[in-house]
């Protein structure tokens, strides 16, 4: 092997060692990456009880309640669903059918959140085509 | 061939070969940049959501790619530069890393700008902001450590083993919204699916992707001119560098 070879095979192994352990950390690691469970995950016990913890879901249609500054609402993901207890003000984007995530904690079964971040997706569009987009899926 | 390759890009034949490819860079990328900005930030339609805020993507998304495409850019010319021990592969190494970490900076800042309105919050632990945070501190890392050497042969080769080990982190910042929930939303263009439907209208696409090629050229600007810089200070006492001198006085 000549020198250049050498230095070639040592940044190969380089590269393939910090793959190898950036594969098993995350593997590790992937549980805590999580930012949020969904309510099928809360449901089936993976959020840590009567610690504080985050939901993220979708906004049920017709479930929000508002007096005054306090809000009740129920977050879904189609499967599972819980009802939220919010004080304060909300983001731009919080409306029905929208992407949350709130953190709070489980007190009886009922979500009781200190703090509603509404997730954007991914979809951009001017208002005429969501207006038609929404006309064609409702025929 | 090797040898081929090492005199073309001896620092002498880059400084006079990239004086001219300079001004082909130069005015492609002001007349991109006025008309991408004014098509994205004046023509382009308001979002049916976002309404008019959605406007910031025209510069956070370009800088969000570039911060992963420069730092490509720094791991590939830094393993060339260990590997063919090539100076100018150690050059544009070094003087991409200050440009790197200007886009990521400013798609952490513009993303923020964004998020505080939209998500209701300016900064949150999920796995997308995090791996890009970590990207901004693997570019200052990577500063500090080649400026921590006189020797600039010593710096280059610390520093480009640095940044090979950080090229991980790229993968992790693509597909982090991919992997695990996160506040971030998900690829709007660059998942395969997404190509023949993408999730952005057309009329704000285009823009989008004028701003694209607008970064890119500024990237690509701002890297010759650092480089033919840094090429004079490390070849000062050669005789080219020299007569370079004494011809402008």
């Amino acid at each position: 092997m000549t020198k250049r070879q050498s230095r070639m095979m040592l940044v190969a192994i380089l590269v393939a060692g910090v793959s190898l352990a950036g594969y098993f950390g995350l593997k590790a690691f992937s549980e805590n990456l999580l930012y949020y469970f969904s309510p099928t995950d809360v449901t089936e016990g993976k959020a840590p009880e009567g610690k504080s913890f985050r939901l993220g879901g979708l906004v049920s249609m017709n479930s929000v309640k508002r007096d005054g500054i306090k809000v009740t609402f129920d977050v879904t993901d189609n499967a599972n669903s819980f009802t939220i207890k919010y004080e304060g003000i909300l983001p731009d984007l919080f409306r029905e059918g929208q992407g949350i995530i709130t953190t709070g904690s489980l007190v009886d079964g009922i979500f009781i959140a200190t703090e509603v971040l509404a997730k954007h997706d991914e979809n951009y569009m001017p208002p005429e085509v969501a207006a038609s987009l929404k006309k064609s899926a409702e025929k | 061939m090797w040898k081929w390759i090492q005199a073309f890009a001896s620092p002498k034949n880059f400084y006079s070969i990239s004086a001219k490819i300079i001004p082909w860079l130069l005015y492609p990328f002001i007349i991109i940049t006025l008309v991408g900005l004014y098509w994205g930030l004046v023509v382009a339609p308001a979002d049916y959501q976002q309404g008019e805020s959605y406007r910031i993507m025209y510069v956070h998304v370009p800088a969000a790619w570039m911060s992963m495409f420069v730092y490509m850019v720094l791991a590939l010319s830094g393993a060339i530069g260990l590997i063919w021990q090539i100076k100018l592969a150690n050059v544009v190494a070094k003087v991409s890393a200050p440009i790197g970490a200007s886009f990521t900076f400013l798609a952490l800042v513009t993303g923020a700008v964004w998020g505080k309105p939209m998500w209701g919050t300016w900064w949150v632990w999920d796995a997308r902001l995090t791996s890009e945070l970590i990207l901004l501190f693997l570019y200052l890392a990577y500063m500090s450590l080649n400026n921590a050497f006189d020797n600039p042969k010593t710096a280059a080769k610390a520093s480009s083993i640095l940044a090979i080990v950080g090229l991980i982190n790229l993968p992790i910042i693509h597909y982090s919204v991919t992997w695990w929930n996160t506040l971030h939303q998900g690829a709007s263009i660059s998942s395969i699916e997404k190509i023949s439907q993408p999730a952005i209208h057309s009329d704000m696409l285009l823009p989008l992707v004028l701003m694209g090629i607008s970064f890119k050229l500024l990237y690509g600007l701002l890297l010759l001119m650092r480089a033919r810089d840094e090429v004079l200070t490390q070849e000062q006492n050669s005789g080219w560098v020299k007569k370079i001198i004494m011809e402008k006085g």
